[in-house]
């Protein structure tokens, strides 16, 4: 069964029409980049994935469910922008995400941690842009979710921090658990994807796998991006 | 070991190439284990579905075989090791002649520069 599944589904915003009739499926076990330009629909589709947003028309299903209470259990979410309190030390972070999630693995938030050389004594406040979002996207991989939903998880970082979040997606890899990464960073993240999803104006326009399209076209995803969506 | 992915071809089949190559230059020795899936993947920066594919495809070629639950290994079939080095030997020269024929040269010219280029190797 897809731990995500969509089915005619769309969203406007008043006169709007921000999702309109997009139907996938998402298997675990996939790394799955979700790409378009900006305004396309990525964070839309995202949201109603977490209910934060509720679907105008059609149905999305996480795990054969509509999002509610149980879906949350299973589903990781890193939003576009970071919500932690800043006020809050590592420790005490640590502390909330034990508290809210059952599957929060401390042991692999702390070990990660370290790896970076973050204290956890520092605060949210104390920190830079770059080690903010490095701590938000430690917190989410750490719980053992089914469905990962990573919004620009390398949008603000340097290359090297980059290759790192990368590499924590990798080693996080469970054949149980899907990720969903949304970026037009496409170039970095290419390697790391089984598949890929195109979305502009609302819209699937493509869903394949990354080899697929390396084979078809002979060339990058990126470059396939670039022409696509030529301005 | 050293990993470079190019652009235009499948991922999957650069990473079959490189791990051949490691196997044949004898990074990867006759019979030794390899890391696992994840491991390897997250050296080379890749998906481990796609390391899978690379490792299954190799495994349909013999050069490596699975045992049930100690892992992935080198085939100890040496002959076989030979054979795959043949092979991209002859991958390479294939591209070297495409290249040289782009120049404008005919076979003999080429044979006659490296043979030229082969002994001024030696004498240096």
């Amino acid at each position: 069964m897809p731990i995500l599944e969509c089915n005619g589904l769309t969203k406007s915003y008043g006169h709007a029409l921000a999702l309109s009739g997009v139907n996938l499926a998402i298997e675990p076990g996939r790394i799955v980049g979700l790409l378009g330009p900006n305004g396309s629909g990525k964070t839309t589709l995202i949201k109603l994935a977490n209910g934060l947003l509720t679907p105008t028309a059609g149905e999305i299903l996480i795990d054969g469910m509509a999002p509610c209470k149980e879906t949350k259990k299973i589903v990781s979410y890193l939003p576009e922008r970071t919500y932690l309190s800043t006020w809050m030390n590592v420790t005490q972070l640590l502390d909330f995400f034990c508290d809210f999630y059952p599957d929060f693995r401390r042991d692999v938030a702390q070990e990660m941690l370290q790896r970076l050389g973050i204290n956890e004594r520092q605060r949210i406040k104390q920190m830079s842009k770059g080690t903010r979002e490095k701590v938000q996207l430690i917190l989410v991989m750490s719980r053992s979710a089914r469905l990962y939903l990573l919004d620009e998880p390398i949008g603000g970082v340097d290359p090297a921090t980059r290759d790192y979040i990368l590499s924590t997606i990798i080693s996080n890899y469970s054949p149980d658990a899907a990720v969903i990464i949304s970026t037009h960073l496409i170039a970095d993240v290419e390697q790391v994807l089984d598949e890929v999803i195109f979305i502009n104006q609302g819209q699937v326009i493509l869903q394949s796998s990354v080899d697929d399209i390396r084979e078809k076209n002979g060339k990058t995803v990126d470059a396939l991006f670039r022409e696509v969506f030529r301005c | 070991m050293n990993w470079s992915l190019r652009g235009d071809a499948p991922i999957y089949a650069q990473l079959v190439e490189q791990i051949k190559q490691e196997i044949v230059s004898g990074g990867f020795p006759p019979g030794q284990r390899l890391p696992s899936v994840r491991d390897l993947a997250t050296e080379a920066g890749v998906n481990p579905n796609t390391m899978q594919r690379a490792l299954a495809e190799l495994e349909r070629e013999g050069l490596v075989y699975s045992q049930r639950t100690a892992g992935r290994f080198v085939t100890e079939d040496k002959i076989m090791i030979e054979q795959a080095k043949l092979g991209l030997a002859r991958e390479q020269i294939q591209q070297f002649l495409q290249s040289m024929s782009r120049l404008g040269y005919e076979k003999a010219d080429i044979v006659a520069l490296l043979q030229k280029e082969g002994e001024l190797t030696c004498q240096s």
